[in-house]
């Protein structure tokens, strides 16, 4: 039986991913246990927050050299908003803090003009930097619009990880990475309607969980 | 391009979906979760629940609608009414809701809004500010839904409630509320002026052109539907196209 794991490390919301997979007829398994989160065939590293908690928690469950050496494995893994975060080098908010480093890069402040509304809350685009065939966004139109709630973007040093683009207020940020098996969305798939609900059903596919 | 956000505003006593005007004489419209569902479908960009008497009873009602709403509506939910402490900001959180608002409580206790956003993040947070006007460009700020005036100006509050670390504001005008004639736009304006994070524009709608002129002269970032919606004024999909077409991008 495939099993996909959320990671349950106290920080957000987590029950609108688990009905955004009810959705599809697969039950999550929660859990913060090591043996349950290398075993699993799918992961996903949920959160909202700052950085430094979320590392925090992490760190206080003994979940680092977890994730990490799940993301060796090449089974998929999904970050979402400050999951996503979480699995880059280091971030900036509230001072300077290691994060994962299962992909090279930064977190980073929006730079956006003077007076422009942060956080970034809001519908918005997201365009291709590479071709979304094969990836958790196959079949979406491009120009899709999925919700964003958040102040800080990744910053992968290789910009051939990153997936999509997104424009705020002329600034151009990495909305999704992608590097193997390992995405990440800096948006909410689970929050995006019918749009992100394609991206968890390409996700469940990447699991090998849609033919049982 | 960032979108502009068209939410649903859904108000709820004893389970039921309710609307009154300036707030008072609440007429029943219906049940709550299947028209979320309902505006769900039509490509809502948020849903709004707020318990219309939870300030009588101090605690929030709405558990079981949010829970249900949550398992099928793949929007962001914010809940309001009611809101007292952490512990009730965690249980609304639990069964599925994205943001709170809260109102009274920050009024009471500015501190409770500090708290709640470094506990819950201000991207959860939505200081939900009802105004009504007292002068020319001077509006005061109301709680208990819309009943009892508490000699705080409006624009210092927003001011404080973004310093507070409140992620958007909800802003409803008791002098506008239910009646469909259109938003306060001066209110919504100077409020934009004052304030970075987005707000959140309700009362006044009664038709697509309110919502346009609100968008444009009032800068704001989203716009909360009741009447509106609940009367099938003008439908979701209509209103979208109408703000597309006249430069206003919506999703």
């Amino acid at each position: 039986m495939k099993n996909i794991v959320i990671i349950d490390y106290n920080l957000g919301n987590i029950k609108s991913i688990v009905n955004a997979f009810q959705n599809f007829k697969i039950e999550l398994t929660i859990s913060d246990k090591k043996e349950e989160i290398l075993n699993a065939d799918a992961l996903i590293l949920p959160g909202v927050g700052s950085f430094s908690q979320g590392m925090k928690n992490l760190k206080e469950k003994d979940l680092i050299e977890t994730i990490q050496e799940y993301s060796k494995t090449g089974k998929p893994l999904l970050g979402i908003c400050l999951g996503m975060q979480l699995l880059f080098s280091k971030s900036f908010e509230f001072g300077e803090s290691d994060g994962l480093d299962i992909i090279k890069g930064s977190v980073e402040k929006l730079d956006v003009p003077k007076n422009t509304k942060l956080p970034h809350i809001s519908w918005n685009e997201i365009y291709q930097n590479n071709k979304w065939e094969d990836t958790i966004f196959n079949g979406l139109d491009e120009y899709s619009n999925v919700y964003f709630v958040h102040s800080y973007a990744c910053n992968p040093i290789n910009k051939d990880l990153v997936l999509s683009y997104t424009n705020y207020f002329g600034v151009e940020f990495c909305s999704s990475v992608n590097k193997g098996q390992i995405y990440g969305c800096q948006f909410h798939p689970e929050k995006s309607s019918k749009v992100g609900l394609l991206i968890i059903e390409n996700f469940i596919k990447l699991a090998g969980l849609n033919n049982e | 391009m960032l979108k502009k956000r068209i939410l649903a505003r859904i108000d709820v006593k004893n389970e039921f979906v309710v609307k009154g005007i300036q707030f008072d004489g609440l007429r029943k419209l219906g049940d709550p979760n299947e028209k979320a569902y309902s505006y769900y479908n039509q490509e809502i960009d948020e849903i709004i629940f707020m318990d219309a008497v939870a300030a009588y009873y101090d605690r929030n009602s709405l558990t079981d609608i949010i829970e249900k709403a949550c398992e099928n509506i793949f929007v962001p939910i914010t809940v309001g009414g009611g809101i007292r402490t952490i512990e009730n900001i965690h249980e609304l959180l639990r069964v599925g809701a994205d943001k709170v608002a809260i109102n009274t409580q920050a009024i009471k206790d500015p501190d409770f809004l500090r708290e709640a956003s470094l506990t819950f993040g201000s991207q959860c947070i939505v200081s939900s500010i009802v105004a009504k006007q007292i002068d020319n460009n001077k509006w005061e700020v109301y709680i208990d839904n819309g009943r009892e005036p508490t000699g705080i100006d409006v624009l210092q509050w927003a001011k404080k409630v973004q310093e507070l670390g409140a992620g958007e504001i909800l802003l409803s005008a008791v002098d506008k509320d239910g009646l469909k004639k259109g938003f306060d736009i001066k209110l919504n304006k100077a409020v934009n002026e004052v304030v970075t994070i987005p707000v959140i524009s309700a009362s006044g709608a009664g038709k697509k052109e309110h919502i346009l002129e609100l968008f444009k002269e009032a800068h704001t970032d989203a716009v909360a539907l009741g009447s509106i919606l609940h009367y099938n004024l003008e439908n979701i999909e209509i209103i979208k196209e109408y703000c597309n077409n006249n430069e206003v991008l919506v999703r």
